[in-house]
């Protein structure tokens, strides 16, 4: 069924009995061409692009629980192409195109919104690093204007200016940066990748890969074996559980990042401003709740919650940049959990085993990846190849010392 | 989340650094292949369950410390002083 406004008012008229379900709840197949290991963001697009771009619809996604349910439903749906590093900006350069056409690819909406990213400076040395992260956004093809402390004023009139500990210096403006709808774009793709022949299959564990003289031959799941000539592996915030089952062991730490939602408000917040200097960011979402979050707890952590200095240290860090959201009543908390990889950067790669890929290792930045990263890993496993824009996501990078380290505070799991 | 010291007892999260997996322990030594290097700083079994790993207690006592602890419930099940373990 194509969505469209005509259909929205023809179902208004006759009761809205007409819906169907937007994707289908098949039994798994005894054997398919590929199978992608979860059922989130990335792989759903993953599923969707291997369909679209390269014609291949034998395809099972299996989520062990429902789709969506994990770290695309729990996260800030940030969406920008701000990185610096050849090999992060290409990438998500293509990604901000991917969002920019997806709603009328997917003929769904999931209300992405370019109302533009601040992230704000507060010293000389800080401009001089934004200025040169601004041409270099710029050099990509992609948006930054470097905005000086009246600049910002102009849009974020609401900060505290002059509070001791950072002032404002100014701001790099990222205009075509902003927010979408997390759990749209995962069902989105979900109804996209159903429509062209996907089964989607939920409430479906793997257990085990199968591998054969060092080729994958399928997965062993709670609802029986399948048999697969590619096999994806494509969970993060579980990657260390599922690579184990092939024999590898990953450059993976999990880590659990926090965020926060207010009640809703008034439009009181139109972009999203980020605060690197006290770890804090902050955007209002369409319904009105403001949403923001910090930094990592910074320990090892699977429990999907975090721990009180944390939430302490945002709140500080909200009320020394903008003290009117004091008054604002935070209804929810939650945690995500992070692949963090050594050097902060993600992993798009084959692995030793013949026709098993392997996507992981996304760090917080995970949400405003889902397109490109689907598009690139869908590319791998149909080709057998890198796409372009992903080929420094290697697995091996940090044995060979080729390092994407945006941060630049080196390769080391508690720095990222 | 509290650590139990062995020698401060028991204090903050907050007056801990966390430093990573306790496969910082088994350096590889002098001449060791490449592969070893890149298994001791990067690869990590990063269970779900019960782990160790090393913190640092940085406001207290700096000493290191060797923590068992549950990655799924934060419950922590023992601290030892790094610098009194049996080689």
């Amino acid at each position: 069924m194509r969505y469209s406004g005509l259909k929205v008012i023809t179902e208004g008229l006759f009761g809205n009995k007409g819906w169907k379900p937007a994707w289908r709840d098949p039994a798994p197949k005894a054997e398919y061409d590929a199978v992608i290991i979860g059922g989130g963001g990335h792989g759903l697009s993953t599923a969707y692009y291997l369909a679209k771009n390269h014609g291949i619809t034998n395809v099972a996604v299996l989520e062990k629980g429902y789709l969506g349910g994990g770290n695309v439903g729990r996260n800030t749906t940030i969406v920008r192409a701000n990185y610096f590093l050849p090999g992060n900006s290409e990438f998500y350069s293509h990604s901000l195109k991917l969002w920019e056409g997806l709603e009328a690819d997917l003929n769904y909406n999931v209300m992405h919104s370019q109302r533009g990213l601040i992230n704000l400076f507060h010293s000389d040395g800080q401009r001089d690093a934004f200025a040169r992260r601004g041409n270099a956004m710029i050099n990509q093809g992609d948006d930054a204007i470097l905005l000086d402390r009246e600049g910002v004023r102009e849009h974020l009139p609401y900060l505290d200016f002059e509070q001791t500990r950072f002032p404002i210096y100014g701001g790099l403006l990222h205009p075509r940066g902003g927010s979408a709808r997390h759990d749209a774009v995962a069902w989105g793709y979900a109804r996209g990748a159903d429509r062209r022949g996907v089964d989607l299959i939920q409430n479906c564990e793997v257990t085990g890969i199968d591998i054969e003289n060092g080729v994958v031959k399928g997965v062993q799941t709670t609802r029986g074996a399948i048999r697969a000539k590619k096999v994806g592996i494509v969970v993060a915030g579980r990657s260390s559980q599922v690579a184990a089952m092939a024999g590898m062991r990953l450059p993976i730490e999990s880590h659990v990042l926090q965020a926060f939602v207010t009640e809703g408000l008034k439009p009181v917040i139109d972009h999203v401003v980020s605060f690197g200097m006290g770890h804090f960011y902050i955007s209002q979402s369409d319904k009105g709740g403001l949403v923001f979050g910090g930094d990592l707890d910074f320990y090892a952590s699977y429990a999907a919650r975090g721990n009180l200095p944390m939430v302490e240290h945002v709140m500080e860090a909200g009320m020394t940049l903008m003290p009117m959201i004091g008054r604002a009543k935070v209804l929810r908390s939650w945690g995500g959990i992070m692949d963090m990889s050594p050097d902060g950067s993600p992993v798009i790669d084959k692995t030793h085993v013949e026709g098993l890929f392997l996507d992981c290792g996304w760090n917080y930045g995970g949400f405003k990846a889902v397109p490109a990263s689907g598009w690139c890993m869908a590319h791998l496993m149909a080709t057998g190849e890198s796409h372009e824009v992903a080929r420094k996501f290697r697995l091996d990078r940090f044995a060979t010392g080729h390092l994407l380290d945006e941060e630049g505070t080196g390769s080391q799991h508690n720095l990222h | 989340m509290r650590l139990t010291c062995p020698l401060c007892g028991e204090r903050d999260r907050r007056e801990f650094y966390y430093y990573g997996a306790e496969d910082y322990l088994r350096r590889p030594g002098e001449g060791a292949p490449l592969a070893d290097w890149d298994d001791y700083l990067h690869l990590r079994d990063n269970p779900a369950g019960v782990t160790k790993d090393l913190w640092y207690h940085e406001a207290g006592c700096a000493q290191w410390l060797l923590v068992t602890r549950n990655t799924v419930t934060h419950e922590i099940s023992g601290v030892e002083l790094v610098a009194g373990r049996k080689e």
